[in-house]
C-alpha cells in the first residue's frame, strides 16, 4: 500500500473526499482531445479535399509530395512520391509531426493529457491509480525536454500558414484584393497559432526568462513582460488555436469537396 | 444568525482512526477553523488541531476540507451549501500524529537539502546592490507562508511515498528558482542539482500546487517551468550547451 493508503498516513479508505465534480474537466478534455485525434488521423490519411484555389488546409500546408494537387505546393515536392505497402503516403504525414510534437510537448497540454488520459493524477487530491511514478526523468517522457525544438519548427509553420492566409486574399482566378469567408478562417487560424506560440513557456524563457539580470537587458525584459501577459492565457490559446486549426481544415474540406460554397465579400 | 452545521471530523492517530459526525452551531461570517474550535470547546475537548494566526499568514491550519487541501482559517463556512456536510481531514501526504495534526518534518528536511545563497566573494557587507526589477521577480516566491498545501497535493509524493527521498516538492522548487534567478547568487550547478538531486524532472506539471496555493503564487508557470527550461539549457539542448562552452559559462 502506497500513497494516501500508506501505513503512516491517516486511515481513510476513500481515494478522495472531494464532493465537487472533479471528474468533469478531465472527462471533457479527454472527449475533445480524442475527437480531435480521430478527426486529424482520418484527415491526414484521407489525402483529398485539402486544396481549392486559393485555400489550403493547415493539415496539408506546406504540401511537399508529388501527389499534391496542382497549385498546392508552395515549397516544391522534396519528398517525391513515397509508397508503403503499395499505398501512396499522404503528404500530410510528412509535416504533421511538427505541430503534433509542439502540442504533445507543450507545458499546458502535458497537464491536460496527464490528467485526462493517464490519470496522473485525474484531479488535484484525487489518488492516481498507478503503483509507480517516475515523471519525466526517463524515456519516453524525457523527450518532453525537446519542446523548444518543436517550438522553433512551429514558428516556421506559423510563417507558412500566415502566407497561406495572405494568399487567401486572392480570388479563385488568382486575382488579388478579394476576401472570402475562407480568408477570414485562414487569417483567424494563423492569428490564433501565433498567439499560442508566442504565449508558450519556451518562448517566454527564450525571450528573457533565462536571464539572471533583467536590469542588464532592458529590451529583453520589456519583451519578457509582454510575453508573460500572453503566457497567462496560454491554456486558452491552446484550446482556441486547436479549435481554429480544426475548423480551418474542416472549412477547406467542405469547400474543396463542393459541399459548401466559399462566399466572397468582395 | 446562528444555524446548525453538520461536520465530519477525522479522529485518530497512526494506529487507527475514522470520520466522526458532529452537529455544531455556526454563526454568520465564520470560517471552518472557528467551527473546529467550537467543537473542541464544546464536544471534543481532546481534538488536536494546529493553528496560530487565524489570518492566512502562518500556514499552520492546513487541512483537507471536503477533500481539498485548504487553510481552515481562510475557508468560509458560507462557501458551502447550508445543508451540506463539511468533511475535515488531516493532510493526506504526511504521517498522521493525531486528529487533524500531521508530521510535516519531511518539508524541513528538504529545506535543509537546498543549497543556500552564495554571496559574491568580491562584495563585502553592505556593498551588494540590486535593481528593483531584479528584486521584483523573486518577491512572488517570498510570499510563501510554508503551509505545505502544495507539497500535500503534489501527487509525486502524495500518491508515491517512495518518491519522498528523491523529490523536494513544489515549495522547494520555488526556493531553488528564487535563488537561481538571483542576480548575485554565485553557486554553480544549481540547475543541475535541481534536476539530479531534488527531482525536478519528476514533476509532470499538472499544476495542482498552483491550484491550492493560498498566496496565489504561480508556482508552475513562474518557478517550475522556468527551472525546467533552465535545465534544458544545460542538459538537453546541444546548441545552448555548445554556446555555453564557447562563452565559458559567461554569466547573464
Amino acid at each position: 500500500m502506497s500513497g494516501v493508503f500508506s501505513p503512516t498516513r491517516a486511515k481513510i479508505s476513500e481515494r478522495t473526499l472531494r464532493t465537487d465534480k472533479w471528474w468533469l474537466e478531465p472527462l471533457i478534455t479527454f472527449a475533445v482531445l480524442i475527437s480531435f485525434i480521430i478527426y486529424a488521423t482520418w484527415r491526414a490519411f484521407e489525402n483529398a479535399h485539402y486544396f481549392v484555389e486559393p485555400l489550403i488546409s493547415p493539415f496539408y500546408s506546406p504540401c511537399l509530395g508529388e501527389v499534391c494537387v496542382d497549385g498546392s505546393t508552395m515549397l516544391g515536392t522534396p519528398f517525391g512520391t513515397i509508397t508503403v505497402l503499395g499505398m501512396i503516403v499522404s503528404p500530410a504525414l510528412f509535416i504533421l509531426i511538427f505541430p503534433l510534437g509542439f502540442r504533445m510537448t507543450c507545458y499546458y497540454y502535458r497537464k491536460a493529457y496527464y490528467r485526462s488520459f493517464w490519470l496522473s493524477p485525474p484531479a488535484c487530491a484525487v489518488a492516481e491509480p498507478h503503483e509507480k511514478y517516475t515523471g519525466e526523468t526517463r524515456a519516453p517522457l524525457i523527450m518532453q525536454n525537446a519542446h523548444r525544438w518543436f517550438f522553433y519548427a512551429g514558428l516556421v509553420f506559423n510563417v507558412l500558414l500566415t502566407i497561406d492566409a495572405v494568399i487567401a486574399f486572392k480570388d479563385h482566378h488568382g486575382e488579388w484584393g478579394h476576401m472570402s469567408v475562407g480568408t477570414l478562417v485562414l487569417t483567424l487560424n494563423a492569428t490564433l497559432l501565433w498567439l499560442y506560440s508566442l504565449s508558450c513557456h519556451t518562448c517566454r524563457h527564450t525571450i528573457g526568462g533565462r536571464l539572471k539580470h533583467f536590469s542588464k537587458h532592458p529590451v529583453r525584459y520589456k519583451l519578457w513582460t509582454k510575453i508573460s501577459v500572453l503566457n497567462h492565457y496560454h491554456q486558452q490559446f491552446a484550446w482556441v488555436s486547436l479549435a481554429g486549426v480544426w475548423f480551418a481544415d474542416f472549412y477547406v474540406r467542405q469547400v474543396a469537396s463542393g459541399a459548401w460554397t466559399n462566399f466572397y465579400f468582395f | 444568525m446562528t444555524r446548525k452545521l453538520n461536520l465530519r471530523i477525522w479522529r485518530g492517530d497512526s494506529t487507527d482512526g475514522g470520520l466522526k459526525d458532529v452537529v455544531v452551531d455556526v454563526n454568520e461570517g465564520e470560517v471552518v477553523l472557528d467551527v473546529i474550535h467550537r467543537v473542541q470547546a464544546t464536544q471534543m475537548g481532546d481534538l488536536a488541531v494546529r493553528w496560530n494566526c487565524k489570518a492566512g499568514k502562518c500556514g499552520s491550519c492546513s487541512m483537507e476540507i471536503n477533500g481539498k487541501p485548504r487553510l481552515a482559517c481562510m475557508t468560509q463556512v458560507a462557501s458551502f451549501d447550508e445543508d451540506e456536510t463539511i468533511t475535515v481531514t488531516p493532510l493526506r501526504a504526511f504521517p498522521i500524529i493525531k486528529d487533524l495534526v500531521t508530521d510535516v518534518s519531511f518539508n524541513y528536511k528538504k529545506a535543509m537539502e537546498i543549497p543556500a545563497y552564495e554571496h559574491p566573494a568580491e562584495l563585502g557587507p553592505g556593498e551588494a546592490r540590486m535593481e528593483q526589477i531584479d528584486v521584483e521577480r523573486s518577491q512572488e516566491f517570498r510570499k510563501c507562508i510554508e503551509c505545505f498545501l502544495c507539497q500535500n497535493t503534489c501527487h509525486v509524493i502524495r500518491d508515491h511515498e517512495e518518491n519522498k527521498k528523491s523529490f523536494a516538492g513544489p515549495r522547494f522548487f520555488i526556493r531553488i528558482a528564487e535563488l537561481d534567478m538571483h542576480p548575485l547568487d554565485r553557486l554553480k550547478n544549481r540547475k543541475r542539482t535541481a534536476q539530479e538531486e531534488h527531482g525536478l524532472g519528476m514533476c509532470n506539471i499538472t499544476k495542482c500546487c498552483t491550484e491550492v496555493c493560498p498566496e496565489h503564487i504561480r508556482i508552475t508557470d513562474n518557478a517550475i517551468i522556468p527551472m525546467k527550461e533552465r535545465v534544458v539549457d544545460i542538459k538537453y539542448d546541444p546548441a545552448r550547451m555548445f554556446s555555453g562552452l564557447l562563452r565559458r559559462e559567461k554569466r547573464d
